[in-house]
């Protein structure tokens, strides 16, 4: 029973969907665009463009090393280390300092996924575990009022949740909720253009790149949180449209909480672990001590995803 | 390939491909000049008082290669036994291969005709290699009666339409089928699962009809199952445990036919799929390599092209294109060499594509950690490697294209070996008590 020609044996199915991780990662960089060019790039000029390009690279090279370090098979071209390179800067200040930059995509890169085993073994958001780290052994430069002195638009340029933080409700009342929308607020390159983010969001949900389940809960969080906060005081806690258009929320809600491996995936964990995020942003804002707690709630939310995996329907046929 | 559809906002549905309302009868394959038996026997366990290398067979002569009950094969052809091997199958199965050449005129065997009446006996000893490979063993257990016989008239797998050819084209047949599965089983209650759109004009079959889902996987036989019976199965049960008995369309048509004619039915239609996914039916006898099916087609096979036996999801890939048209062999589909996605060692990214597209509700995402590591026994255990109905859904969705499917088969393939190896040193070790 020999033929002549060899014929490619392998196992079932013989199909293919199409869809790959490069597909996936090129999707969500394209769906932050928008955000990145006209919130941050227009907005912050050339420093923005600098951030972000050595970011973008930084977050390879450190991938590349790693990859060549670990004698592993070269993993820049899944478009990971890109994608994290890429959220990574729409949090800096566009005035970032180099030397953070490149210490922030090597906490990123290296602590944050390449220890953890590289591409789906990382525990946390490696983007929000890198600028919570940074954000605690650098706070200062994350003082968007500080960083961002030296731009002087024709819109207000303190930063909201800091006026927030510094004066309360009577703080904010100069703020417009369309001024957040359309990217007239400060703060870090990528995440000040409301629209940008929500449609880049909506984007990801359609096309399923990302589980939206995950991002609407974050967002309910976000919002039924800081709605009893502005129930019981109105004068001290803002109202919640502030606090899901202003600093990090949606960059989290769209971007980070639904980073693949540090996420669950089953319908009532999906909602637990987003409406926990969105809780835990508004509690820290509200009565922590840090401006903005995004980015150290999603790691709180990565913390207790392996729980929530717990919570599973019933396999078909399975003998209880 | 098939391509992901734009809009992923709700899990994709992958629909059964209904039979084409033109479609003509199968082509009738012209007589092979040798055609080979894959008799589910180990080559060890081969008598040679019952089958010899250089003895004649005429057509539908029963070969019989050792004292077990499912130890045979049917003559598709008259001529000589050129050749006895053993043949490692799929997934470890042991046959053994029996290639007749023709030679000389074609003459009927009439074994069967002899002693044709619809009993259990007359079925098993002749009926279990009727082209869509009909089962009685279930029959022979009294401790465990069979009350429902299903009859599917749906192809498991996409692409597939001998099913479906089978209940359009062959009713008749399926009609006598049934008959005589009643007299052979003394089981009333018969039950003929079709597509959702051929619902009626089953009046006087003698069977109810049940309807089953257009959406794949429902063809598969542990889901029509499941609807029949309108619980869940048990992943401890088997089919028998349940009382049920599954036969495909074509193997109750073939019985029909077997005793209409009393002549056992020997010619397989099988759906033929191009390269350019073409579907279109032939008619083969069980045991043609699938090679004259090929050149009857006017089709080169190229180097690192792929050709399965079944669908595409369930199916498996063979080596040689002598492989045989078996009992079983519902498709055949060939791919070129440019059209196979490979898998890949990526690891998972847990997007979850898996667990929402895993119609048995595994957590595949996290089955298929465990799986990498080999930790099968914990698999089964606590991430219900028992339930998954193996329809290949999870394999075809994975953006790492890790063979998830394979990693699966594998993982129940070593659990049942293990079992087999306890099983020996507990007999041996009971064997050495009772010895002191």
């Amino acid at each position: 029973m020999n033929s002549q020609k060899k014929l490619i044996v392998s196992h079932a199915p013989f199909l293919h969907n199409g869809g790959n991780i490069s597909e996936r990662n090129l999707n969500i960089i394209y769906a932050a665009l928008p955000a990145v060019l006209l919130g941050g790039i227009f907005r912050f000029g050339i420093p923005a463009i600098g951030v972000v390009c050595l970011s973008v690279a930084t977050a390879m090279l450190w991938e590349l090393i790693m990859n060549r370090a670990m004698q592993r098979p070269v993993s820049i071209g899944d478009g990971s280390a890109a994608l994290i390179g890429l959220l990574f800067a729409m949090l800096l200040p566009a005035t970032a300092p180099w030397w953070l930059v490149i210490t922030g995509t090597f906490v990123a890169i290296v602590v944050g996924k390449q220890i953890f085993g590289g591409i789906g073994g990382n525990a946390f958001s490696p983007v929000a575990l890198s600028i919570a780290i940074l954000m605690v052994s650098w706070k200062d430069f994350f003082d968007f009022n500080a960083m961002l002195v030296n731009y002087d638009p024709d819109f207000i340029m303190a930063y909201p949740l800091a006026e927030l933080k510094n004066f309360g409700v009577s703080g904010i009342e100069k703020y417009s909720i369309v001024d957040f929308l359309v990217g007239r607020q400060s703060g870090g390159i990528g995440a000040t253009f409301g629209i940008g983010l929500i449609l880049g969001g909506a984007y990801l949900i359609i096309r399923g790149f990302i589980r939206w389940e995950i991002s609407i809960a974050y967002l309910a969080g976000v919002f039924m949180t800081a709605q009893l906060f502005n129930l019981v005081d109105p004068t001290r806690y803002a109202d919640p449209f502030f606090h899901i258009f202003t600093g990090y929320t949606l960059v989290g809600a769209f971007f980070l909480a639904t980073e693949d491996s540090s996420s669950p995936v089953n319908f009532l964990p999906m909602l637990i672990y987003g409406a926990a995020g969105g809780l835990m942003t508004v509690l820290i804002r509200n009565i922590g001590a840090y401006i903005d707690g995004t980015v150290l709630a999603i790691l709180v939310i990565n913390l207790i995803h392996p729980l929530l995996d717990k919570i599973r329907p019933k396999a078909m046929g399975k003998v209880v | 390939m098939i391509k992901r559809s734009f809009f992923g906002f709700t899990a994709p549905r992958i629909q059964y491909l209904p039979i084409p309302g033109n479609t003509a009868g199968p082509a009738v394959l012209k007589q092979p000049e040798s055609v080979t038996l894959l008799v589910p026997c180990p080559a060890g366990d081969v008598d040679d008082q019952l089958a010899r290398k250089g003895g004649r067979v005429k057509t539908g002569q029963k070969i019989r290669l050792a004292s077990a009950p499912g130890a045979y094969g049917i003559a598709s052809l008259s001529g000589t036994l050129s050749s006895i091997d053993r043949f490692p199958g799929e997934e470890g199965r042991e046959y053994t291969a029996v290639t007749i050449t023709a030679a000389g005129e074609e003459t009927l065997d009439d074994g069967f005709a002899s002693g044709c009446e619809p009993t259990l006996d007359t079925a098993t000893a002749f009926l279990g290699c009727l082209p869509g490979a009909p089962s009685f063993e279930a029959f022979t257990d009294p401790e465990k009666p069979i009350h429902t016989i299903i009859v599917s008239g749906m192809d498991a797998d996409l692409l597939v339409m001998s099913a479906q050819y089978t209940l359009s084209f062959r009713l008749a047949e399926i009609q006598a089928g049934i008959a005589a599965l009643k007299a052979i089983t003394g089981v009333e209650n018969v039950v003929l699962a079709t597509a959702p759109d051929a619902l009626h004009g089953f009046g006087e079959i003698g069977a109810s009809v049940v309807g089953m889902d257009a959406a794949y996987p429902s063809g598969l036989p542990r889901l029509i199952v499941q609807k029949v019976i309108g619980e869940e199965i048990p992943n401890d049960k088997s089919f028998q445990d349940l009382g049920v008995s599954f036969f495909t369309a074509e193997a109750v048509a073939s019985i029909g036919r077997a005793f209409a004619d009393k002549q056992l039915p020997l010619e397989k239609t099988v759906t033929f799929i191009d390269k350019t996914g073409n579907r279109s039916l032939v008619s083969a006898r069980i045991g043609t390599p699938i090679a004259d099916i090929l050149k009857q087609h006017n089709i080169r096979l190229e180097a690192k092209d792929r050709i399965i036996l079944g669908g595409p999801m369930t199916g498996h890939s063979i080596f040689s294109a002598q492989y045989p048209v078996q009992p079983s062999t519902d498709a055949i589909l060939l791919q070129d060499s440019e059209d196979i996605s490979l898998t890949s060692d990526y690891p998972c990214i847990n997007c979850g594509d898996c667990v929402r597209m895993c119609p048995a509700r595994i957590q595949v995402n996290l089955l298929v950690r465990l799986l990498e590591a080999e930790f099968y026994e914990e698999a089964r255990e606590a991430y219900d490697l028992d339930a998954c109905l193996e329809c290949g859904l999870c394999s075809y969705v994975c953006v790492s294209k890790i063979p998830i499917f394979q990693y699966i088969k594998l993982a129940k393939h070593e659990l049942e070996r293990m079992t087999m190896e306890e099983m020996a040193t507990e007999e041996t070790a009971i064997e050495e008590t009772t010895d002191e």
